[in-house]
């Protein structure tokens, strides 16, 4: 969708981009990612002629972005920065609408979807559709800043540091509103990061740059779990590891199809059970699967009855779609080895253990 | 920026206060000073006068905010280079020139009568608009400039939708000083035959009358006032909400 070939930027003789060559396909996120002076915004700014390139060619959804002329380019991207630089004199209704209006889309329709757009990111519009920038707080501006591009329906969204100047907190929340939004609207987007949290947990794919040089282009994962260099590794970090946590879903560390019993089950048979797969306790589920409580093996070793009468709470359950990052977190913070993992209905579908964590993550560099 | 509305707004109203008092006051000195009558007897005259000074002001003051804009939007341009700032120097040594060299200047190349008054008035006026204009333009945040070039603004728009907007409030400010300036030389224009209230007043010193002085001097400052509210006013009002302090 975006292709960028051999771009090159100087300023003078410096140079700020030197034959980047990507392509980011359509409906995905690419961060760029790397420190201060990398080139990251001077190559983003390149895409939407914001800066001339020097050599090279861009092309969107193949057409080469010189065949354009820039103001008619540029109405079609939408382009979000730091500053969120909102137009003081203007409504957030007017604000949201600045490109189809200068579009001539039709007023009415631009409104309403202005309107949409604001409940979209959980700002009331009978609350703030005619207010002025300087009513908002940092945080509802930068929403606006964001529903702002996102205005004329422009297939292509570069977003320079969108939310550097917001407090973790917010910034946290702006991220997950916005990949639902992106999650309904699939736009192709270009992300300028320097921080490495945010590019793995909005990327598809992340291209880390170092003086003007790209140097990796690459999933989060294979970035984290694979550096090309020392650079690379340096730049995410230590802990790269531990952050990889937050990109595998439980489903996929978990053991599937675990053992399990009935409330029904005579005690010796559970006894066998765990002792055939070597476990210390075992899940007890409803009759049609529901994860209801455990039995340890301690507890029913010399023990009459069915399991039943000897069950216990579990502790804690995680949902099969979260990520190994909180799951780790709620074994510590619980101290339990493994989990049951168990999907929105509450159906008992398989175990985490640390061991299988850490298998998972050492997976990758036994293989390499 | 709610803390300086609140002084401008408190500081604007002492002036507005003060103002009246003063007119209070010069009523009490000018009752005793016999120029009630005098105004009783030149009543013709001064409402005729009073007339020809406001057209002074309303010619002069629309020819300085009709080029004195354009001229500080021009300017502010970057990509003038050094030029602007330079310029914009060289206007700003031109208000240190007084008042009544410009005016004698102005006779001097124009000759006598309305259109050197009307000439000299509005390069004085010209100059508050010009400097305030660049001012305003200059503030305007360059994030604000690439947001709206960024999503595709041509030069054109950005001015009137962006630049000129954001500075309209310290613009106004600028008409506002611009025409108190203006309403208080105008006397002075009589002195190179442009009429106006400066007939009684200068006459008046001619003729040590200070009754016939007062009946020129105290519709002057009304006039100064009178202006001041107006243009309060319509700053006020015209200036959009969301860049205006006061509101
Ligand atoms: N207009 C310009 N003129 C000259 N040099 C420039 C210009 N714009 C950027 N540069 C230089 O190009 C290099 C890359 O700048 P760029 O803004 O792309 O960095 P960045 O990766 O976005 O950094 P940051 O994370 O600090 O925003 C820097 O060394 C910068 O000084
Ligand atoms: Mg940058």
């Amino acid at each position: 969708m975006i292709r960028l070939e051999n771009v090159t930027k100087t300023f003078d003789s410096y140079m700020a981009v030197d034959n980047v060559s990507f392509e980011v396909p359509e409906g995905e996120i690419c961060v760029l990612l790397g420190p201060s002076g990398c080139g990251k915004t001077t190559t983003m700014r390149m895409i939407n002629r914001l800066t001339e390139l020097s050599s090279g060619r861009i092309l969107i959804g193949g057409r080469d972005i010189m065949e354009v002329g820039a103001t008619e380019l540029r109405r079609g991207i939408g382009y979000v920065i730091q500053q969120i630089g909102l137009f003081p004199n203007k409504t957030i209704e007017d604000n949201i609408c600045t490109v189809p209006d200068l579009l001539g889309m039709d007023r009415k329709a631009s409104r309403k979807r202005a309107h949409e757009l604001l409940e979209m990111v959980a700002l009331d519009p009978a609350v703030f559709a005619k207010r002025y920038p300087k009513q908002l707080s940092g945080g509802q501006q930068q929403r606006v800043g964001v529903i702002r591009a996102l205005a004329a329906d422009p297939p292509v969204l570069l977003m320079d540091e969108p939310f550097g100047a917001i407090d973790p907190i917010n910034r946290a929340v702006i991220q997950d509103e916005f990949l639902k939004l992106q999650s309904a609207l699939k736009k192709t987007v270009i992300f300028v990061s320097h921080d490495i949290d945010e590019a793995v947990k909005m990327a598809s794919r992340i291209a880390i740059f170092k003086s003007g040089k790209l140097v990796q282009y690459d999933t989060p994962d294979n970035i984290l779990a694979h550096p090309v260099d020392d650079f690379v590794a340096d730049f995410v970090g230590g802990d790269r590891t531990l952050k990889r946590l937050q990109l595998v879903k439980v489903a996929d560390a978990m053991q599937a199809d675990p053992p399990r019993v009935l409330a029904e089950t005579p005690v010796a048979e559970a006894l066998a059970l765990m002792q055939k797969h070597d476990h210390q306790s075992v899940v007890m589920t409803g009759p049609r699967g529901r994860a209801r409580g455990l039995v340890r093996r301690a507890q029913l070793q010399g023990a009459q009855g069915m399991v039943g009468d000897h069950y216990e709470r579990i502790p804690c359950t995680i949902q099969v779609d979260d990520t190994l990052r909180n799951a780790v977190s709620m074994m510590f913070s619980n101290d339990q080895t493994w989990l049951a993992c168990v999907d929105q209905d509450g159906f008992y579908r398989g175990y985490l253990t640390q061991r299988g964590i850490t298998h998972l993550l050492g997976a990758t560099y036994r293989d390499a | 920026m709610m803390k300086g509305a609140h002084l401008a707004n408190f500081s604007m109203q002492a002036l507005r206060l003060a103002g009246y008092a003063l007119i209070f006051l010069a009523g009490v000195w000018f009752h005793s000073s016999g120029a009630l009558e005098a105004m009783g007897a030149y009543g013709e005259d001064i409402r005729y006068l009073t007339v020809q000074h406001l057209q002074l002001t309303a010619i002069s003051g629309a020819l300085a905010i009709v080029i004195g804009i354009p001229i500080g939007v021009l300017l502010a341009r970057r990509s003038l280079g050094v030029l602007g700032p330079v310029v914009a120097q060289v206007v700003n040594l031109g208000t240190t020139i007084p008042t009544l060299a410009i005016l004698a200047l102005a006779m001097t190349v124009m000759g006598l009568g309305t259109p050197p008054a009307i000439f000299g008035l509005t390069v004085l006026t010209l100059l508050p608009i010009v400097l305030n204009t660049i001012a305003g333009i200059k503030s305007v945040p360059p994030a604000l400039i690439d947001a709206a070039r960024g999503m595709g603004m041509t030069a054109w728009q950005i001015l009137w939708k962006v630049e000129l907007p954001y500075a309209l409030f310290v613009i106004f400010a600028g008409i506002r000083t611009a025409l108190a300036i203006n309403i208080g030389t105008v006397p002075l224009a009589f002195l190179i035959g442009g009429g106006g209230l400066g007939e009684l007043i200068f006459t008046g010193i001619d003729l040590m009358e200070p009754g016939l002085l007062l009946a020129g001097a105290i519709p002057t400052a009304a006039l100064a006032v009178a202006v001041d509210l107006i243009g309060a006013q319509a700053q006020y009002w015209l200036v959009p909400k969301g860049i205006n302090p006061l509101r």
